[in-house]
């Protein structure tokens, strides 16, 4: 590699770095809210905020990240655990199948 | 695949039981604390995999075999149908819980949740358990 070549990528990642460090800190939101959505003007809450505030009452669990995982979006997780299933009869087909070619 | 030295096998006995248990932990209290069935089945199958690196294959498969891993998964994947449908069978919505809530902390808290990720816990570790074995033993074949 030659020395412009590597002083330029030292430069492309600096000036990355520099726009990640300058967007996190000027122009997202606070560290721990949640942005709110407008629709039609009208300003509202983001639905992590509806989680928050809601899910403790309505399934009892402590951990908030299952009541998304199992209850808010439980038939995303439905699927997944099939996905996972799938793969792993796929794995077992495949590697059967070469084994009895032998 | 003879195995290491009497010191790893040694080490991996003894923690054995304990990795076993934190990923037992681990799925138990996923309503409770970060974690769930996915990372406690994946932590239950890395400690089989620590034997199988510790003790070879041929001493693992005495223990344990193909076939009751794989119908450890099949078992897992049915028991969490199971507990989708139990809401249709109590007049409920599908995954809907039927269980009550229970006090907030409480392991018998949060509704369905414990018995999905128990299901969860059974499926994910089988099925890890089951590509590492397949994988070995697919590669022993060909080496042959």
């Amino acid at each position: 590699m030659g020395k412009g070549r590597r002083a330029l990528s030292l430069a492309l990642v600096a000036i990355i770095a520099v726009t990640f460090i300058y967007s996190v800190n000027f122009t997202m939101p606070a560290f721990g809210t949640f942005p709110t959505r407008e629709i039609n003007g009208k300003v509202e809450n983001s639905v992590g905020q509806l989680y928050l505030e809601n899910a403790i009452w309505q399934t009892g669990a402590a951990n908030v990240v299952t009541t998304v995982v199992w209850g808010y979006r439980g038939y995303d997780t439905l699927g997944e655990s099939t996905v996972l299933f799938t793969a792993v009869i796929g794995v077992i087909t495949v590697l059967r199948a070469v084994r009895r070619d032998e | 695949m003879a195995g290491m030295t009497v010191i790893v096998k040694t080490i991996s006995r003894i923690m054995f039981p304990f990795v076993f248990l934190f990923g037992a932990y681990v799925i138990f209290h996923g309503h409770l604390t970060p974690g769930g069935g996915f990372p406690g089945g994946v932590i239950i199958a890395a400690a089989v995999a620590m034997l199988v690196l510790a003790y070879g294959l041929e001493r693992v498969l005495k223990s344990t075999s193909f076939l009751q891993a794989e119908i450890l998964d099949t078992l897992g994947s049915m028991a969490i149908a199971l507990v989708c449908i139990l809401g249709l069978i109590f007049g409920a919505y599908f995954l809907e819980t039927v269980f009550p809530l229970g006090v907030l902390g409480q392991i018998f808290s949060g509704g369905n949740f414990l018995w999905l990720y128990i299901g969860v816990g059974i499926k994910v570790a089988a099925g890890i358990l089951l590509i590492l074995l397949a994988m070995l033993l697919w590669d022993r074949g060909e080496s042959k």
